[in-house]
């Protein structure tokens, strides 16, 4: 089969899934339903390595398949098609693999819920809209894609929708991301009228020339090319959590923990970063932009860095984490390491889903519980979690040895992270070397929040796994006997107000659940997982340990040029990639240093002076307090733009409608005629038969008066 | 007969066969009421199979008004008729919507059922007229016999301030027609001519431009509604039966965005350059002020009245936009809210009819006892915040394109829409559908039934294929939006 047939395949597999399970999943069962959503995610995942293997050596070219016209309006073109490069290869791989784990894991973790083939169907959807969204050649399904993959997030972490919080989330990730849109629909309409085009293949051509060209907008005169890059990072700011559009992404953890590792993790939150590199023939020439672009993600990696070092929820520190990590790769693109970034995208969507599915392994073990000071010393109940939550906090924090200044580089070795993050803090210290400000600013925040990470990463899974016990098998059985509660009010006092546990499904499931989980009403234990979510566990652990040391060649090394061909532009005076070597010695260690420093104080705040993080946050210093509250963002937003929509939406409502339009208008008028015309009647016999009158004698008088004018 | 004058006037042969055994029998007669349902039922399922058949004959390569007709009427006026690329779809619109609204009638209405359906069928053919008519004089006539049906539907079967809202509606429109009255009268007497397709040929000068513009701009703004003339759209969707909602918004304000198109662009050109600046205006203001009342609402009806002017806002500015994006955005957003904003009001009567009331609060956890419901009202809400997929992207981003080339002021403002949309819909739809189910006189609400589904289904069908195959209209359009642009361009001289 051709490359053309597979993509298609690729493509329209998870929609067809997603129609069967969404409208007929009633009718032809549960389990049918997850089986059609996950066979073709496995055979969308299976073609796109095929396609992927066939790129990077097998010397497939890049070409673009046109289904059929979506919009044309005169120069406003654009096709539904698929384009393949290099960046659209990577994604394929990247999007197919961890969806089809996700699918299968959410057969164990969603099995007593009630909802299954909604649930699959929105999963199989999403995949849609995200392969879409990578394959697209023009701005318009780009945007589709981008909106598409918005709406499923919109429903997936509303998916429990009995829950005001998930509901609350759910709105707010669509309206944080409506404004990055709003941001990112005026960046097309500005390339669309500078260039007279939507077409990314005429377009990029056409950048060049319009160098040193200025634009009017918005009252100011900007550089052309600065301006549009800039509209459309706004887009991608608000779909990868960037600071500023950041406050939707740990809020959507309300969402079942398949989907925050799906879709808030490993492949939706990424788009923004994909976007970028896309658009590299752009960004290349926006100067001021890149040094946005690389400002915003270092603020964003070291900002969640510090907010994720205090939270307690398992899955909001994951979610921070994620935000973080973002922000390296942002500044990676910005200091013009696209390749560095992607290949930071394709590790961490392997090592950021393995521990946000580990995490729901464990979540899953402590009947749905989620605050990590209710766990500890989980490591003997959950073996294999606990190794795979090995696997990927070595992946993330970035341990390995650096082969470089030993002269040897073939003894280069570590996990996925490793190459990736030092691949995006060395390329940021060359491009400050190179005279890029900020790229200096970008490295120093880079080996910090390296530190950072270490420290929150390993707090994670010495908090979790080690040290002792923080739940009875009271708790434990009081939450599998309050399954159809929502909360735990038993932990009301003493929880924080954003810790939400998952919640359950109603009490007549409670039947079911047995055989799921092996817990009767005998004693509550934590307990492994099932098979099928053990088996996404080792696969992304796999992935984890070895997608940095198998294809840092292809990604950044050797053979990248061979690898990206024209998918990526890079002007050759900031190549980062290149001269790779220059950098002193110093510059290397600081990042494996600053890991095995945050590593250490994780381990002597949470193994052998185990309590002394409760005692510290205990303090309340303001420093804690300031991160613990996410820098106030939250409160700031409510008592700024939420609080004036509200009392603008009602000034204009009952000030302007009411009082003012209504009350100089129609009320007055009528107050005068009700006083006249008392007794008119009804209104069937009164203002219809008035009206009708008045009109009788306009077309009458109309009549006349055409009688009169030619008969002149 | 000539098929134009067969679409136009078979709604009316239904009536006048209503009317009839109406005539024959009592009033309270029930058997006689449901002859009288599929009567109408019937009727307008026939002029929509004509109206598609119009579509399939319409040569869209012609830029010109085909299936025309023309004959001596009385006192030496003519009788003009044709359509367009701006104006056949418009029909279609109509031809599609009202079978919707007979069978969305059918058990809501159980008083003066055949004078209901009276009023619609006539309403049908009036409306239909409007969007046909090649003569000022057949223009005006049908233009304002169009809201007699309409104040009927709302002062007779409406809520209970109905003559409050009927009222208003009467006033704000009397204002308008008496200007426009008094601008086609000195059109034909400077132009010696009330042929549409002459006038639009004819060039008045500048200075009468502007006020024949103005006069226009009265009546149309009236229509659409534009801010700050918009005040009686809510009350009288509040106030009306859900059909009548559904052809008010559908279909009624529809008629002011076709009047800017067919009358202020072509024949006032200069007058529309120079007070384009004002419709952007008001259009911006429309776009925002009435996003944030409509957050505010507790009344689900007024909520998505609300959010209709604010998406009209969208259409004026894409109209006086004069490209083609903007023009293209405008009709087929037009086009989209028809569909869209119908089902929403229809989506609002399927929990009226089962609880009777419309109180936001009162509702919550519907999706509980009401999935295809639920699934159903999703789409139309991500079609009313222009999700891409559906028909509501389409147009509200071209019109949008269109706004940029003029003033990226205009397009930042507009785009801001795009947000408060966002904020009010999804609101809404999380406190009428989602959440607990609280209040225990949902706890029987019953789902959808298959008259329901059956009333759904098309607007279903249509929300998504426009929204993924646009381009389908956009072929019929193009011709004669090309040449409008091109001659509005000419005459401005841009």
């Amino acid at each position: 089969m051709n490359a053309e047939a597979l993509v298609t395949i690729i493509l329209f597999g998870p929609l067809i899934g997603a129609i069967t399970a969404g409208l007929f999943g009633k009718l032809i069962g549960d389990k049918p339903a997850m089986a059609v959503t996950t066979g073709f995610l496995f055979l969308s995942a299976v073609l796109s390595w095929v396609v992927f293997s066939q790129w990077t050596w097998g010397g497939l070219e890049p070409f673009t398949l046109t289904y059929a016209p979506f919009i044309h309006v005169g120069d406003f073109v654009s096709n539904w098609s698929f384009r393949l490069d290099a960046l659209s290869a990577v994604m394929l791989v990247v999007v197919t693999t961890v969806s089809s784990l996700v699918h299968l894991y959410s057969w164990g973790y969603m099995a007593e819920d009630p909802g299954k083939p909604r649930f699959f169907a929105y999963l199989s959807l999403f995949t849609f809209a995200m392969l879409a969204l990578i394959s697209a050649a023009d701005f318009m399904q780009l945007f589709f894609g981008w909106e598409g993959v918005g709406l499923a997030s919109y429903l997936l972490i509303g998916f429990w929708h009995h829950k005001d919080s998930a509901n609350a989330a759910s709105i707010k990730a669509f309206v944080v991301n409506r404004v990055g849109d709003f941001g990112f629909v005026l960046g097309i309409m500005t390339v669309f009228w500078a260039f007279g085009t939507i077409e990314f293949a005429k377009l990029f051509p056409l950048i060049q020339g319009a160098l040193g060209e200025g634009w009017d907008f918005a009252g100011g005169h900007f550089s052309l090319i600065d301006l549009a890059c800039a509209l459309l990072f706004i887009g991608a700011m608000g779909k990868s959590a960037q600071f500023f559009l950041h406050t939707w992404l740990p809020d959507a953890m309300e969402g079942p923990t398949p989907v925050s590792a799906l879709i808030h993790a490993a492949t939706m939150v990424t788009a923004g970063v994909y976007m970028v590199c896309l658009l590299s023939p752009m960004f290349e020439y926006a100067p001021v932009t890149k040094t946005i672009v690389t400002v915003i993600g270092a603020v964003t990696a070291l900002f969640a860095a510090t907010v994720g070092l205090t939270q307690n929820d398992i899955k909001r520190v994951i979610a921070y984490s994620t935000c973080s990590q973002l922000g390296y790769m942002f500044f990676a693109a910005g200091v013009g390491a696209y390749q560095a970034a992607m290949f930071h995208l394709f590790t961490h969507a392997f090592f950021k889903a393995l521990l946000f599915l580990g995490a729901g392994s464990v979540i899953h073990g402590m009947a749905h519980e989620q605050d990590m000071r209710r766990y500890g010393a989980l490591q003997k109940y959950l073996p294999i979690t606990a190794g795979v939550m090995m696997i990927g906090t070595i992946a993330i924090t970035g341990l390995g040895i650096p082969g470089v200044g030993l002269g040897m580089p073939a003894l280069e070795l570590g996990f996925a992270g490793f190459y990736s993050k030092d691949a995006i803090i060395h390329a940021a210290y060359e491009a400050g070397g190179g005279g890029n400000a900020v790229g200096y600013f970008a490295f120093f925040i880079g080996v910090l929040v390296a530190g950072l990470t270490a420290f929150y990463s390993w707090r994670l899974a010495f908090f979790t796994f080690n040290g002792h016990a923080r739940w009875t098998s009271e708790d434990l059985e009081h939450h599998w006997h309050n399954r159809d509660h929502h909360t735990h009010d038993d932990h009301a006092t003493d929880a924080q107000h954003e810790t939400h546990s998952e919640p359950l499904p109603d009490a007549h499931d409670q039947d079911h659940h047995g055989h799921g989980h092996g817990h009767g009403h005998g004693e509550h234990k934590p307990h492994e997982s099932p098979w099928t979510m053990r088996i996404p566990l080792l696969v992304l652990a796999a992935g984890a340990i070895f997608a940095g040391f198998v294809f840092h060649h292809e990604f950044i090394g050797s053979h990248a040029g061979d690898f990206w061909r024209d998918a990526i532009f890079n002007l050759p005076a900031e190549h980062a990639g290149e001269g790779g070597h220059h950098a002193p010695l110093w510059v290397y260690l600081a990042p494996l240093v600053a890991s095995v420093g945050g590593l250490l104080v994780a381990a002597y705040m949470y193994i052998w002076k185990e309590g002394l993080g409760a005692k510290l946050a205990a303090r309340e210093g303001i420093l804690y307090v300031f991160f613990y509250n996410k820098w106030f963002f939250d409160e700031l937003y409510q008592a700024t733009f939420v609080r004036a929509a509200k009392w603008l939406g009602d000034l204009f409502w009952k000030g302007g409608d009411q009082k003012i339009i209504d009350g100089l208008g129609p009320d007055g008028v009528s107050a005068l005629s009700v006083r006249v015309g008392k007794g008119a009647g009804r209104l069937q016999s009164g203002y219809v038969y008035h009206y009708a009158f008045v009109m009788l004698l306009g077309v009458a008088g109309l009549l006349t008066y055409a009688i009169w004018a030619w008969s002149a | 007969m000539p098929l134009l004058s067969l679409i136009t006037y078979a709604p009316l042969v239904g009536a006048l066969g209503i009317l009839a055994l109406r005539l024959g029998g009592r009033a309270d007669d029930a058997k006689s009421a449901e002859t009288a349902r599929w009567i109408a039922l019937v009727t307008t399922l026939a002029t929509f199979a004509l109206s598609v058949l119009l579509v399939a004959q319409y040569d869209s390569s012609n830029p010109g008004f085909q299936f025309v007709e023309e004959t001596a009427w009385f006192m030496g006026l003519s009788y003009r008729m044709g359509v367009d690329g701006i104006s056949i779809l418009f029909v279609l619109l109509t031809a599609f919507l009202m079978p919707l609204c007979i069978a969305a009638s059918w058990r809501s209405i159980d008083k003066r059922v055949h004078e209901y359906l009276i009023a619609f069928l006539v309403l049908e053919t009036l409306v239909i007229g409007v969007f046909c008519a090649l003569d000022l004089v057949l223009f005006y006539i049908f233009f304002e016999f169009g809201l007699v049906p309409m104040f009927l539907i709302i002062g007779i079967w409406g809520g209970a301030r109905r003559v409050y809202a009927a009222f208003k509606f009467f006033l704000y429109t009397l204002l308008g027609s008496v200007l426009m009255l008094a601008a086609i009268l000195f059109m034909i007497g400077v132009s010696g001519t009330s042929s549409i397709p002459a006038l639009m040929q004819y060039a008045f000068t500048p200075e009468a431009q502007t006020w024949l513009w103005l006069a226009f701009f009265a009546s149309f703004a009236v229509k659409m509604p534009m801010w700050p003339v918009h005040t009686w759209l809510p009350d009288a969707h509040v106030e009306a039966p859900t059909a009548g909602s559904v052809i008010l918004a559908g279909i009624l304000l529809k008629m002011g965005g076709y009047g800017f198109l067919r009358f202020s662009l072509p024949m006032f050109p200069q007058a529309s350059d120079l007070f384009t600046p004002l419709v952007l205006t008001l259009s911006v203001i429309a776009v925002i002020y009435t996003s944030l009342i409509a957050f505010r609402q507790t009344d689900v009806k007024k909520l998505i009245a609300y959010s209709s002017v604010a998406h009209m806002g969208l259409v004026t500015m894409g109209i006086f936009a004069g490209n083609a994006e903007g023009e293209q955005g405008a009709i087929f957003q037009m086009l989209s809210h028809g569909v869209i904003s119908g089902a929403l009001f229809l989506c609002v009567g399927v929990i009226y009819d089962r609880m009777h009331t419309r109180d936001i609060a009162f509702y919550g956890g519907l999706v509980k006892r009401m999935p295809f419901y639920a699934g159903v009202f999703m789409l139309f809400t991500m079609g009313n915040v222009g999700l891409p997929g559906t028909s509501g992207f389409v147009g509200e981003v071209l019109a949008m394109v269109g706004v940029y080339e003029v003033s990226t002021w205009a397009a930042i403002l507009a785009a801001s829409g795009v947000i408060l949309s966002a904020v009010y819909m999804l609101t809404l739809y999380r406190r009428v559908v989602f959440g607990e189910m609280t209040n225990p006189k949902l706890s029987a609400i019953e789902d959808l039934n298959w008259r329901e589904i059956a009333i759904f289904a098309p607007l279903v069908v249509a929300t998504l294929y426009m929204g993924v195959q646009p381009n389908s209209v956009f072929n019929v359009t193009q011709a004669s939006v090309d040449q409008l642009v091109q001659v509005y361009r000419a005459a401005i001289g841009g």
